[in-house]
C-alpha cells in the first residue's frame, strides 16, 4: 500500500523530518529527530562520532533499503512527499546527491565517472554528455586539473581530486538536495576552502545538508545548525547564535567551544 | 657499560626462533620451485630421446595419424589429439563461462545472508567432486541422453565431454570469479547505488568493469583445468582418433592418450618418448595459460593499487 501524496503546508521546505528514529538490528542509533530544512539553505549538522549524523543522511535517500538490519521509523518528507511512498527509490536517489567522507573515484575514467549518472538515465549522445561532464567538473573546481586526461582512471587521482570528482559526480545528477557527509576528512585545507566556496555558490540552486566534524566549517557555511549527541537531536539553532553563546543547551555551547567531543 | 654492550649482542630464544622460522618457510617456498622444476626436468628428459631422434615437427603438429603401435610404420601425428582436446575444452568454456559468471554474479551481488552462504558452500562442494564421478555421469547418463535426444549412434563425443567438462570447471571458475567480485570495494557499490543506480546497473556499469581482470583470470584458469583434465574426458569423449567436424564426433584428448597408453609402452621406446613429448606440450600450454591468468590478475591489482589507500587526514583549517 502506498502512502498518499501529501502536499506540504510550507512548500519551500526541502526536507521535513518528524519523529525520526533509526535502529540497526533493533539497536537504537538515532531517535526523536524532528527538523525542517528550507529550500536553498545550507543546513549544518555537527556532533561527535556515533551521534547519528550519518544515519540521518542515510534515511533521507533511503539507503536503509541497502543496509542490512537498518530500520527507519517516523517520517521523512522530501519536497513534501514521504520518501517511503516513492515506489521507485532509484528515482528518489537520483534527485539527491551524496558525498561520502572518503572520496570514491569509481574505477572508470574521469569522464565516465561524471557521465555515469546521465548514462543511467539514458543520455547517450556524446555531445550532451560532454556538456554535462565539463560543466560539473568546472563547478567542482577540478576541470583545469583534469581536462587533458579525462580518459585516465578516476580512482588514480589524488585524494583531494577524487573528492572533487565525487562532488562533480553528485552534481551531474542535477540534484535538488545535496548531502555532504564530512566531505573534508580526506581533503587538504586549501582544497577544502575551494570546495566550500563552490558550496556557497550552489546554495542558490539546491538544498545542502552538511554533516561535518569541523564546527568552524558549519559556522562558515551553514545558516542553521543542528547538534546531534549520542543518537539524539539536542537542538537546531541559527548558526551565528550557536557560536555566539546563544545555544539553547549548555552541551551545545560546550561542544562548539571545544570542551568535549 | 659492559652490561649494555652484552644485551645488544645477546641472541635470545626469540631471535633464534625467528631465524629458524625464516629458514623453514623459505624451504617451503623454495620447494614449490624445486617440484615444478623437477617435474619439468623429468618429463623433458624422458621425452628428450624422442624429440631429438624421431620428432618431426610437421608430422607432430600437422598429421592426424597417431599410430604408435604399428609394427612396420609407426606415426606420431598429434593433430587429432590436439584438436580433440581443443574442441572439448572450447565447448566446455561455452558451457561453463555463462554458468559460472551468472552464479558468481548472483552469489556476489544479489544473494544475501543464508542463501548466499548456502550457495557458496554448495559450489565449493561441487568443485570437490572427483573427476571419475563426472566421467561416470558422462558414460551412464549423458551417453544415452544424447543418443535419444539427437538420434545419433554414439553418445560419447565432443558434446558429451564438453558438457561434462564445462560443468566440472564451472564451480572452480565460479569461486574465483566471485573472489574477483568480492575484491571490488563496497564503497564503489554504495556510491553508485546512492546515485540512483539499480542493482543491475551497479553490477554492469561499475562492479564488472572493476573486476574484469579477475574474471578473465577465472576463465583462463577454467581453460587450464579443461586442458589438463584426463579421466572425465577419457570416459566421455569416446576416445577415438578423429578430426572432429561436428559435436557428435568422438575424439581423443592428449591427456587421455597419455593415461591410456603409457602403461603399455616399453620405457625408452619411441612410443614412450612420444607420450612424454605430448606431456611436454601439455605442460607448456598449461604453463602459458596460467601465466596469462597471472598477468591479468596482476594487471588488476596494479589498476586498483590505490583503492585501499587513505589519503592523509587534513588538519582543522
Amino acid at each position: 500500500m502506498s502512502v498518499p501524496v501529501q502536499a506540504s503546508e510550507v512548500p519551500d521546505r526541502a526536507i521535513e523530518v518528524e519523529d525520526l528514529a533509526i535502529r540497526y538490528h533493533g539497536k537504537l542509533a538515532l531517535s526523536r529527530v524532528t527538523l525542517h530544512v528550507p529550500s536553498h539553505e545550507i543546513f549544518g549538522i555537527i556532533g561527535p562520532a556515533n551521534s547519528g549524523k550519518t544515519s540521518f543522511l542515510r534515511a533521507i535517500n533511503r539507503m536503509d533499503l541497502m543496509t542490512a538490519g537498518m530500520e527507519v521509523s517516523g517520517s521523512v518528507r522530501v519536497e513534501g512527499r514521504d520518501v517511503r511512498s516513492w515506489r521507485n527509490p532509484y528515482a528518489l536517489r537520483q534527485r539527491i546527491g551524496v558525498v561520502f567522507p572518503l572520496p570514491v573515484g569509481l574505477p572508470l575514467s574521469i569522464y565516465d565517472n561524471v557521465a555515469l549518472s546521465a548514462r543511467l538515465r539514458r543520455t547517450r549522445k556524446r555531445a550532451d554528455l560532454d556538456v554535462i561532464v565539463e560543466r560539473c567538473l568546472r563547478r567542482a573546481a577540478l576541470w583545469d586539473e583534469v581536462k587533458d586526461r579525462l580518459d585516465s582512471l578516476g580512482s588514480l587521482l589524488s585524494g583531494g581530486q577524487q573528492q572533487r570528482l565525487t562532488i562533480a559526480r553528485a552534481l551531474s545528477q542535477d540534484p535538488s538536495i545535496l548531502l555532504l557527509d564530512e566531505f573534508s576528512i580526506a581533503v587538504d585545507p586549501v582544497t577544502t576552502m575551494r570546495i566550500e566556496e563552490v558550496l556557497a555558490e550552489l546554495k542558490s540552486e539546491m538544498t545542502i545538508v552538511l554533516v561535518t566534524n569541523l564546527v568552524q566549517q558549519a559556522r562558515r557555511l551553514a545558516s542553521r545548525t543542528a547538534f546531534f549527541l549520542t543518537g539524539e537531536l539536542v537542538e537546531v539553532t541559527e548558526t551565528e547564535a550557536m557560536f555566539e553563546g546563544g545555544a539553547q543547551d549548555p552541551r551545545t555551547t560546550a561542544y562548539v567551544e571545544g570542551k568535549f567531543g | 657499560m659492559p652490561e649494555v654492550a652484552h644485551a645488544a649482542d645477546r641472541r635470545d630464544a626469540a631471535w633464534w626462533v625467528d631465524r629458524a622460522v625464516r629458514i623453514l618457510v623459505l624451504a617451503g617456498g623454495l620447494s614449490a620451485i624445486v617440484f615444478i622444476a623437477g617435474i619439468f626436468v623429468f618429463i623433458t628428459r624422458e621425452g628428450a630421446g624422442f624429440v631429438f631422434d624421431r620428432f618431426d615437427f610437421r608430422e607432430f603438429f600437422g598429421s592426424p595419424r597417431w599410430t604408435p603401435t604399428s609394427s612396420h610404420n609407426p606415426t606420431y601425428g598429434a593433430l587429432a589429439l590436439i584438436a580433440g582436446t581443443a574442441s572439448v575444452t572450447g565447448l566446455a568454456m561455452v558451457v561453463s563461462v555463462p554458468f559460472s559468471l551468472g552464479a558468481a554474479i548472483y552469489i556476489g551481488e544479489f544473494a544475501t545472508g543464508r542463501v548466499r552462504e548456502t550457495l557458496k558452500v554448495l559450489v565449493e562442494l561441487l568443485a570437490a567432486i572427483p573427476s571419475v564421478v563426472w566421467g561416470f555421469i558422462g558414460l551412464s547418463i549423458m551417453n544415452p541422453l544424447i543418443i535419444q535426444v539427437f538420434n545419433v549412434p554414439v553418445g560419447l563425443n565432443v558434446l558429451n565431454a564438453g558438457v561434462i567438462l564445462g560443468l566440472m570447471a564451472a564451480p572452480i571458475m565460479t569461486t574465483i570469479a566471485e573472489d574477483a567480485l568480492k575484491a571490488v570495494p563496497d564503497t564503489y557499490r554504495e556510491a553508485a547505488e546512492a546515485m540512483g543506480a539499480t542493482r543491475w546497473q551497479v553490477t554492469f556499469k561499475v562492479v564488472l568493469p572493476a573486476a574484469r581482470n579477475g574474471l578473465v583470470a577465472a576463465t583462463l584458469l577454467g581453460v587450464g583445468r579443461g586442458f589438463g583434465e584426463t579421466m572425465a574426458v577419457l570416459m566421455a569423449s569416446g576416445h577415438s582418433i578423429n578430426l572432429p567436424t561436428s559435436p557428435f564426433d568422438s575424439v581423443r584428448a592428449l591427456t587421455a592418450t597419455i593415461a591410456a597408453e603409457l602403461g603399455e609402452t616399453a620405457a625408452g621406446s619411441d612410443h614412450y618418448g612420444a607420450l612424454f613429448t605430448l606431456g611436454i606440450f601439455l605442460f607448456l600450454v598449461t604453463f602459458a595459460i596460467n601465466f596469462a591468468a597471472d598477468v591479468f590478475v596482476r594487471g588488476g591489482q596494479r589498476k586498483h593499487r590505490r583503492r585501499g589507500r587513505r589519503p592523509a587526514a587534513s588538519a582543522n583549517p
